[in-house]
């Protein structure tokens, strides 16, 4: 008994496992400093009223997550994000798979349209944003329309489409989604392209071998066997559009009353706007597990589907 | 071997926590003003030849994300020797508060008042905390304006003569009626950054002034009068006629200021809504445009017609600074005639002080010559809950775009006032 309680405590070996949690030790302190520690002060702001400044912050508990279950334009913005999501899921995806369809035929001067297909997304998103802006603007001057669209559609002699594109909340936050799908289709369109050329050319041959036409091929090889990356060109989808915000910024500044207002922005506008920063942090962690559920459910359904 | 590595792990994560020592004959300056960073460099080595103590000016651009970079600083005790707040007073109360701003009564009271004399009081009125102020912050002085500023408008002499309108309008209704001659030539009216909602809280907050005064807008904001009021709905139908008139140049409801500056530069609109630091920027876009400056239109003779203005950058001293008394040196010096001079050639803008005003261009002078009718919330007594105001800006905004009338946004920005005074009761 004695032996084994000396065994237990012997120097050397408390020493050597000590060692050990050193040499992990700054492994822990990173996650610590940069995971948990933000995390939990993110947690615990939330609980706070606080204007971001001050050395005290009075403790409201759910007080901020009350307040935001009720706030309207807050709800309202995860609607719009929600749009922006779906024209992105649809307009965007299947152009980017429209494109890598293309692409991957023999067609001529394929490696241009990859080249040219994926510039869109590595601009910033400010210098798209501004682009647009002056795509969409809608001023004149001695009788001319100075934006782009509205100078072309006025010179193809169809002045009834002019339109103050991002002065009007029908069409403000339709703009962004589209300028957005424009600026994201190239992420899909390589990954896309990529899990069109992995799937095995005798597939086809035997199908062609069958009599099965070119939609016979598309709907019953091409779609199965793209489904595993159709779900992670839609994850990638949801989680880079719902999180849209800094294209909202550089097109319609601080938004167009609240028609283009996204959960992100308006959780700038609690934090540097109205100096909110702890329901700045509730609106972050509510939209944080939001996006956790929507990935859940995205990885549930791609399980489901791949077991199928 | 292992062990060595493990001593230098520890040493290392030893050094990295260690404090780094202070130079203290450098001082270092946030700002954010990027049309004058050129001639604070040059001030910054004149200052060294001059006195041997070297200024380092750290540029942060935009302001919003300089704002949220002083904040964030704050938050981890790393602020400059010098910074500027660019925000609400109340804001600036709780930087005070918090004991991250000096005091500088003391140094512009001694020598019977000299520094303070030598600059515009209503500059100086922006960084000072009176008696009974509702922040219960210590009478003083705690910030250095290094230029003043106001908002007025702005009207192109080129189409106002091309429309046949000979002098600019006093009244509102001369307004409409210019308005209505400029459309007949096809030129828009009133471009304005109403994009930057301040912009437009500014001009609704001119004509609150001009409509029922000022101590009327202080009982609102203490909750004593409603917002429903008759005169704060026809604060908000000066909007709804201004687009029922067509007075607002397309977009101007979410342009961003720097479009509305070019568009007004390049003769786009013959009136604008902008500050004194436009001059520099209608310059530089176009050197031959031919404009003036003039109050915006008043609609009732009740009250006299107040604009935004003050201290257009103020500094202020990092209370823990080791090289505080060097920093207050440098914003004296700074301010003195010649340095302020010599930023109103450079950069266009207004000077604080105001022994500098003979050297600056006619236009400057324009705006110089109505800083009596400045006010701005950070002198007020009360300011409005953020939530208010923005509830308020964007009212106006849908009352721009035809979405909402003066009258019901009235009703929604009071329920927004009532839900904040009863969170602010708790």
């Amino acid at each position: 008994m004695s032996y084994l309680r000396l065994k237990a405590f012997s120097l050397p070996r408390t020493l050597g496992i000590l060692e050990n949690y050193l040499f992990i030790l700054p492994a822990v302190a990173i996650f610590s400093i940069f995971y948990v520690y933000p995390f939990y002060e993110i947690f615990n702001l939330s609980l706070h009223d606080w204007n971001g400044i001050s050395l005290t912050r009075q403790f409201i508990g759910l007080g901020n997550f009350k307040e935001l279950a009720q706030d309207k334009i807050w709800w309202s913005s995860i609607w719009h994000a929600g749009y922006i999501t779906f024209i992105a899921l649809t307009f965007q995806n299947a152009l980017a798979f429209a494109l890598a369809l293309a692409c991957d035929q023999d067609i001529r001067m394929r490696k241009f349209y990859r080249i040219v297909f994926y510039i869109p997304p590595v601009l910033s998103e400010v210098v798209v944003g501004l682009i647009w802006q002056w795509i969409l603007y809608s001023g004149m001057q001695d009788g001319q329309h100075i934006g782009l669209l509205n100078y072309f559609l006025n010179w193809v002699g169809m002045p009834h489409l002019v339109h103050n594109w991002l002065s009007d909340p029908k069409t403000a936050l339709t703009c962004v989604a589209i300028v957005h799908s424009w600026k994201g289709f190239g992420w899909g369109f390589i990954i896309l392209l990529a899990g069109l050329q992995t799937i095995d050319r005798q597939l086809y041959e035997a199908a062609r071998v069958d009599g099965a036409n070119s939609w016979t091929m598309f709907r019953h090889v091409t779609i199965p066997m793209m489904i595993p990356v159709l779900l992670v060109v839609v994850i990638l989808t949801i989680l880079g559009s719902m999180q849209v915000f800094v294209l909202v910024l550089s097109m319609v500044g601080q938004g167009l009353v609240y028609h283009t207002e996204v959960p992100v922005t308006r959780i700038l506008a609690s934090m540097t706007g109205t100096n909110q920063f702890g329901y700045a942090c509730a609106q972050g962690i509510v939209f944080g597990l939001l996006l956790m559920v929507i990935s859940f459910i995205q990885i549930k359904i791609s399980k489901n589907t791949k077991q199928a | 071997m292992k062990r060595v590595a493990l001593f230098s792990l520890i040493l290392l994560v030893c050094a990295g926590c260690a404090k780094t020592a202070k130079d203290t004959n450098t001082l270092h300056i946030w700002h954010w003003m990027t049309d004058r960073d050129e001639a604070f460099s040059t001030l910054a080595a004149k200052y060294e030849q001059e006195t041997g103590v070297k200024v380092v000016f750290e540029l942060y651009a935009p302001s919003e994300s300089y704002q949220q970079k002083i904040i964030a600083a704050a938050q981890a005790r790393v602020l400059p020797d010098i910074f500027g707040i660019l925000d609400k007073k109340s804001i600036m109360a709780a930087f005070i508060e918090s004991g991250f701003v000096a005091d500088l009564t003391e140094h512009f009271k001694a020598n019977d008042g000299a520094w303070e004399k030598t600059l515009f009081p209503k500059a100086l009125a922006v960084n000072t905390f009176t008696d009974g102020n509702v922040s219960k912050i210590k009478p003083g002085i705690y910030g250095v304006p290094i230029d003043v500023t106001n908002i007025q408008m702005l009207y192109n002499k080129t189409l106002l003569e091309k429309a046949g309108i000979k002098t600019p309008p006093k009244t509102f209704n001369e307004f409409l009626a210019d308005i209505e001659a400029l459309n007949r030539v096809g030129v828009p009216g009133l471009v304005s950054g109403w994009g930057e909602l301040w912009l437009a809280d500014a001009f609704a907050s001119n004509y609150a002034f001009n409509i029922m005064g000022e101590e009327k807008i202080m009982a609102t904001y203490r909750g004593e009068v409603p917002y429903t009021d008759p005169d704060w709905i026809k604060v908000l139908k000066v909007f709804a006629t201004l687009r029922e008139a067509g007075a607002l140049a397309e977009g101007t409801v979410n342009k961003a200021n720097k479009y509305a500056e070019q568009d007004f530069a390049l003769q786009r609109a013959a009136f604008t809504f902008n500050g004194s630091w436009c001059v520099n920027v209608y310059h530089d876009m176009n050197p031959d445009l031919k404009y003036g400056a003039m109050l915006p239109p008043a609609i009732s003779a009740d009250h006299p017609m107040m604009i935004w203005g003050g201290a257009g950058s103020s500094f202020v001293v990092n209370n823990s600074s080791p090289v505080k008394e060097k920093a207050i040196a440098f914003l004296k010096w700074l301010t003195e005639k010649d340095q302020q001079a010599f930023l109103a050639e450079e950069t266009k803008n207004l000077p604080s002080n105001r022994n500098a005003l003979s050297s600056i261009p006619s236009i400057l002078s324009e705006f110089a010559q109505v800083m009596d009718q400045t006010t701005h919330p950070t002198v007020w007594e009360y300011n409005e809950d953020p939530l208010v105001i923005e509830a308020f800006d964007k009212g106006i905004q849908s009352i721009i775009i035809g979405e909402t009338t003066p009258e019901d946004v009235a009703v929604e920005v009071q329920r927004i006032k009532e839900r904040q005074m009863k969170k602010a009761k708790r």
